[in-house]
């Protein structure tokens, strides 16, 4: 069995804000003295004179970002998710997403799968606070095909968005033909029994369960929700509709992420049972990346333990 | 335009401040009164802009960044042309142009801001961006004094003095109140040009900011500065040209009701009577 391929997302979005550069020259990137981990440092090596390395001031990052944007500028600007979004929060809301300027908050290490580091940079709130904003768009890629065409529609699209990428390197699944819609969710499996919604990097953990609860003879479809807000409401429905039951799997609280938008969006038309597996209302702990994803039941052994009770039940 | 022209327009401008404040039953006359006359030596002086084409790619750029005081830079817009004077009517109303704060949208406005500190950030933006595309214009903010309680000032202050932005002037309203009290009882930011001189800041001390002598000095010194930051601390009486306002803290975010406005009008129409007699 050759070895399959693992890329962190932040390392796609790195090369891939690079290459943009090179075509367009009203890219500007702006980093807070992380730009090793986050990858603009490729950006920034070839286009000093396009780059700025601001220190640890996340706020004033975000705010210089917006007066450069009202210059003309596209502008991309990087830290962890915890301090992008948390720390600089209101001045996302009223110095970016309010006058809807043309800034793309690109914000690495999301999630538990931060590891070692422990709570105060595991950022499992984010996908909440950004989709609340009015204007905001909210991308989670899931491997590195994905993330390097999600930092092309970031770029392609005229206004705020916000990119959450892992630090964690992941499998890539998807093949160099796909093709990254912005809004539409991706079907990578069909089933009759339930639907499994995820985003990021769980995707693949619920391809594998899939293939699990299969052999228990349990039919799961799996969508890969890589575009948060606006979300692809058809392909929810339809799931609703024909699966009667769905499960949403991301590496974020149950509260507001994307087990909130799944929620949000059947209620009304088609409301079904949802189980919404992700971090339960507390903070995350320190330890191994993949330890951690099985700690909260995002591994493959673990969906397709909670997917089976939910589904028998 | 010479100083008296000026005055004239600084006077209209307060008309149009209380205008908009008595119709909307709310909004910030103190703020907008001290910094009269910096925005009408700005807008009328000092920047390079034009009403009639308020998008203008090298146009110099204003963050108001005490943003309550929208009500002073949309009379002086009106004053310059860039919409009517009667718009003041509308000023905080239900589908008026003019929103509580200023916002990217209005003819004139280059940034929306309103929660303070976000506007000097904005500017430092501004400024670098002149400086990637190797344009001439210049950035200017205007930020409260209590803005200065902010972190968020300081952190764009560093970035700017170590960026040696010279073409960026941040103009501070010293008008030494803020809601809860006088700086002093608040939480001092003094002193205040020290702090920026050590943040790499050219620092000009202004002893009367309601004086157009003194700010044309001031600005012209800003616009000669090369290789730093300039920041122009300028004393400003908080409340000016509206007796019972002046130096009351009150009257920071509050609109006079009908008989105080008449009192304000009628001393500004004798006040602008004044000076066309003169």
């Amino acid at each position: 069995m050759s070895e399959i391929k693992k890329i962190a997302t932040r390392v796609s979005y790195g090369n891939a804000l690079a290459e943009l550069g090179e075509i367009h020259k009203d890219i500007c990137v702006l980093d807070a003295d992380l730009a090793a981990s986050t990858q603009t440092a490729i950006f920034g090596k070839r286009f000093p004179d396009r780059f700025f390395d601001v220190g640890i001031q996340e706020g004033n990052m975000v705010g210089v970002a917006a007066g450069l944007a009202t210059t003309g500028k596209t502008v991309f600007c990087s830290s962890f998710a915890m301090f992008a979004t948390g720390r600089a929060y209101e001045i996302i809301r009223n110095s970016v997403a309010y006058p809807r300027l043309n800034v793309k908050i690109c914000a690495s290490h999301a999630g538990v799968s931060v590891g070692e580091d422990g709570a105060t940079h595991q950022c499992i709130e984010d996908i909440a606070l950004m989709r609340v904003l009015p204007h905001m768009l909210v991308i989670q890629p899931a491997d590195d095909i994905e993330a390097r065409q999600a930092v092309k529609a970031a770029y392609d699209y005229h206004g705020p968005v916000y990119l959450r990428l892992a630090r964690l390197a992941s499998p890539v699944f998807n093949s160099e033909d796909y093709k990254f819609e912005l809004g539409k969710g991706v079907t990578l499996r069909d089933g009759s029994d339930v639907t499994l919604v995820a985003t990021g990097l769980p995707v693949t953990a619920a391809m594998e369960a899939a293939d699990m609860l299969a052999g228990c003879g349990i039919s799961a479809r799996v969508i890969n929700m890589h575009t948060i807000k606006p979300i692809d409401q058809e392909i929810l429905l339809k799931a609703a509709r024909e699966t009667g039951k769905i499960v949403t799997i991301e590496e974020h609280s149950v509260i507001g992420g994307l087990g909130g938008v799944v929620c949000e969006s059947i209620t009304e038309k088609c409301p079904v049972p949802v189980c919404r597996i992700g971090i339960q209302d507390q903070f995350g702990v320190s330890g191994p990346a993949l330890d951690l994803y099985k700690l909260y039941g995002l591994d493959a052994e673990g969906i397709f333990k909670r997917v089976k009770e939910f589904v028998e039940a | 335009m010479n100083k008296k022209e000026l005055q004239i327009v600084a006077n209209e401008v307060r008309k149009g401040i209380i205008v908009g404040v008595y119709n909307a039953k709310s909004g910030h006359p103190g703020g907008s009164l001290s910094a009269t006359e910096c925005l009408v030596y700005l807008y009328f002086k000092e920047l390079n802009v034009d009403p009639q084409n308020p998008d203008m790619e090298n146009r110099d750029r204003f963050v108001l960044s005490k943003g309550h005081a929208a009500p002073g830079l949309y009379a002086t817009l009106a004053a310059k042309g860039y919409f009517p004077m009667k718009e003041m009517e509308n000023l905080r109303h239900i589908g008026s142009m003019l929103q509580g704060h200023p916002t990217i949208g209005v003819p004139g406005v280059d940034m929306s801001t309103g929660s303070l500190g976000q506007g000097v950030s904005a500017a430092v933006g501004m400024a670098l961006g002149a400086r990637v595309d190797g344009k001439s214009y210049r950035t200017y903010a205007l930020l409260g004094d209590g803005e200065l309680e902010e972190g968020q000032v300081w952190e764009a202050a560093m970035l700017a003095g170590n960026r040696k932005l010279d073409n960026l002037c941040l103009i501070v309203d010293n008008n030494n109140l803020q809601i809860d009290g006088t700086l002093e009882e608040v939480n001092s930011p003094y002193p205040i040009g020290k702090k920026f001189a050590a943040f790499g800041f050219h620092v000009i001390e202004v002893a009367d900011g309601n004086d157009f002598d003194q700010l044309d000095a001031a600005f012209g010194e800003a616009r000669n500065t090369k290789g730093m930051p300039s920041v122009i601390v300028m004393k400003t009486l908080k409340g000016k040209g509206v007796s019972y306002m002046e130096n009351a803290v009150g009257w920071h975010g509050q609109a006079p009701k009908a008989d105080l406005y008449k009192v304000a009008m009628d001393e500004l129409t004798k006040a602008g009577d004044e000076l066309c007699q003169k």
